[in-house]
């Protein structure tokens, strides 16, 4: 086992493209780190650097006390599973899992042992005389699974192992995977650009776009202190909410009405112009559901449509921004891959809410949980840095901001492809 | 209903009509290599033999020319299927994995080459042999043999390495493979099918190979089975021995059957579902 340590890391493709931009992720002696990022980010790839897969342009990889970057796959010590798990259809199960020993020479009875071993903590004794053809996708996960664990490496790598399981089997292995990382205690990294897996499995999780590292955070610092606009709308499902804002002293001016925030928050906000208000859906409720509206506003919208899920309802109610933050807002649904059908806000009510489609419902919000964002930079200005990890651009703001200039290059270097 | 039946039963009588075609010559043969000599001398209008006889292949396999051609075609085909599927197979993972220079030019130049007829090379190639004291030897036969077959198995192996994903061989790697194993005992078994299929090709094409095998040699001790066979002329020279020549025909057939037979297995398809998500 293995601490792994990434220092300033770049990736520069033969075009000149540039996938990875000045990465530092130090990944603690069994630590269960995990790369998210919408797709085309750079997880892929620094994840192929890690275990050799990729020539590293720039950089140290240390692996332990040692710098790989020149150093053959199999001389890394690393074991990894692929996005399409990648078993060998000429061998059997039991083949496969053996594979990496026999290529290490390991005796006979070792062999035997090892493979067996695992076989058993990964349930997969009756299919060992099996080829993975005949497998099911779940059972094919796990010989991946498998072959990484009968080696003693120095540290797993996951290349999105579940994207190709269907949604029941996801949640399985999800839990699968952690409690099995959690035994072995092994350095692990993991990438996906699944929020959720994101957030169940890390110890801490590095948020990237566009090969630049946005946040590396444990997950509730993630969600709770997001660095910027970007981190702030990757993280959680439904997304964040983001509102345009006018401070006025400790007053929030929001579309729906205004509301009160901390001093010493508000006084970070000071003169700023117009802002970005972040409010997660579950920080609103519906005020009659609510027993003892404690600090916190309410306001009256009109409710467009209402999903009920049982537990909880979600609540869309359209508003109106203006084009300064609609430009903004715009960017930052196309940097999270989605598409931007128009500015409404998500509210996550209970689910006892009777509010119908159409209703004028009386809203209350948590105004103690709000951020806010400067429009021009999409920095969090209300982050509790005490509690948000290593935030980037904060730490080191003209590092990212060098690296969001390569980035910027790279783009160019894409269009004038298409073009 | 009626038109299912119908097309059931054109679908037989076609498949029928086919079998006929293709199988009665070789009936023939075979019925002819039972016959004794003089009942073929004597032009004989029946289909099966009189009397029943396997004289003629104790004769031709007493005939030590005849031996010697087929030990003859059996090394010069297998030396060169052998050479021709590992170059070809080295080539073809080099044009599958790697972007080099030049890399359409190797594969159009290897189609010209297969497309060139063999006749229009056996003058030119008489020249140089008998320069470099290659005519009449084995090398002489296997080295045109590995040029017209390499083209064909390079096309089959190359399309069966692009099919295996890239993953396959980093696995291999990251599970501690050197590049040289990864592609040993991953990638070479995967390609198994199409490696079999080019061995087939190539194999088939030594052994019935004649304009080169007829030119290039003039002895026994290089010559052909095919070649041979022209060599079969008896006593007679109005009457050629059709009895022995059939017989000769049958021998030289079965190798080839055997080997359909034990390789059709290996060359079925799709070795590779399971290998990723599928």
């Amino acid at each position: 086992m293995a601490a792994i340590d990434m220092k300033n890391i770049v990736k520069k493709y033969g075009d000149g493209f540039p996938a990875v931009n000045d990465v530092s992720i130090d990944v603690q002696d069994g630590e269960f780190m995990i790369l998210v990022g919408p797709s085309g980010c750079g997880k892929s790839t620094l994840l192929r650097m890690i275990v050799g897969l990729e020539d590293i342009t720039t950089g140290d990889m240390m692996i332990g006390d040692k710098r790989v970057n020149d150093l053959a796959p199999r001389d890394r010590n690393l074991a990894m599973v692929f996005q399409n798990y990648a078993l060998y259809p000429h061998l059997t199960v039991y083949e496969n899992i053996a594979f990496p020993l026999r290529l290490a020479g390991a005796p006979e009875s070792e062999i035997d042992q090892k493979v067996r071993e695992a076989s058993k903590t990964l349930e997969l004794d009756e299919h060992l005389e099996r080829k993975p053809g005949n497998l099911s996708g779940g059972q094919r996960q796990r010989v991946a699974m498998g072959r990484a664990i009968v080696r003693d490496a120095d540290a797993f790598l996951f290349d999105e192992p579940l994207s190709n399981l269907d949604a029941k089997l996801r949640g399985q292995m999800r839990t699968e995977i952690s409690r099995l990382q959690k035994r072995l205690g092994i350095t692990t990294v993991y990438v996906t650009h699944d929020q959720t897996e994101a957030m169940t499995l890390g110890d801490r999780v590095a948020v990237m776009k566009r090969g630049v590292l946005q946040q590396l955070a444990s997950p509730r610092e993630l969600y709770e202190n997001p660095g910027n606009l970007f981190v702030a709308g990757f993280i959680g499902s439904p997304p964040m909410n983001f509102l345009p804002a006018e401070v006025d002293g400790t007053s929030v001016k929001l579309p729906f009405g205004t509301v009160t925030i901390s001093e010493e928050k508000a006084k970070r906000a000071q003169g700023k112009g117009l802002l970005i208000a972040g409010i997660r859906p579950e920080h609103f409720e519906d005020a009659s559901v609510k027993d003892s509206p404690t600090a916190g506003s309410t306001f009256s919208a009109r409710v467009d449509v209402v999903e009920w899920l049982g537990n909880e309802a979600y609540a869309y109610i359209p508003f109106e921004a203006p084009p300064e933050v609609q430009a903004q807002l715009t960017q930052l649904e196309k940097d999270l891959d989605g598409e931007s059908m128009r500015t409404q806000l998500v509210i996550s009510l209970d689910g006892a809410s009777r509010i119908a489609e159409g209703d004028e419902a009386e809203i209350w919000v948590d105004a103690r949980k709000i951020h806010l964002f400067d429009p021009s930079t999409g920095e969090n200005l209300t982050v509790d840095e005490a509690r948000a990890g290593r935030i980037h651009g904060r730490e080191d703001p003209s590092g990212m901001a060098k690296a969001e200039a390569m980035a910027d290059e790279g783009e160019e270097i894409h269009s004038a492809d298409e073009a | 209903m009626a038109t299912k039946t119908k097309t059931g039963i054109g679908t037989w009588v076609g498949f029928v009509l086919i079998l006929v075609w293709c199988l009665l010559p070789v009936a023939w043969i075979v019925s002819l290599s039972f016959k004794s000599l003089e009942e073929t001398t004597a032009g004989s209008p029946q289909f099966l033999p009189k009397d029943f006889t396997t004289g003629n292949y104790g004769e031709i396999l007493d005939n030590g020319d005849f031996t010697r051609a087929l030990i003859n075609s059996f090394s010069i085909s297998l030396i060169a299927t052998v050479l021709s599927v590992i170059l070809a197979t080295l080539a073809a993972y080099a044009i599958a994995r790697l972007e080099f220079k030049g890399k359409r030019l190797v594969l159009s130049m290897a189609l010209a080459i297969a497309m060139f007829p063999v006749v229009s090379l056996v003058g030119p190639l008489f020249d140089m042999w008998r320069t470099f004291g290659l005519f009449n030897t084995w090398p002489g036969l296997i080295i045109p043999y590995m040029t017209f077959t390499l083209p064909l198995a390079i096309w089959t192996l190359s399309a069966f390495f692009r099919e295996i994903p890239w993953e396959m061989e980093q696995a291999a790697q990251v599970d501690g493979a050197t590049s040289w194993q990864a592609f040993r005992k991953v990638i070479v078994p995967l390609a198994a099918p199409g490696v079999f299929t080019a061995a087939i090709l190539t194999f088939f094409f030594a052994w019935n190979e004649f304009v080169l095998a007829i030119s290039l040699t003039s002895t026994t001790s290089s010559r052909t089975v095919p070649a041979q066979m022209s060599f079969f002329v008896g006593p007679d020279p109005f009457n050629p021995p059709y009895a022995q020549l059939a017989t000769a025909s049958v021998i030289v057939t079965i190798p080839v059957i055997i080997i359909v037979l034990l390789f059709q297995r290996k060359i079925v398809a799709g070795l590779t579902s399971g290998a990723v998500k599928g």
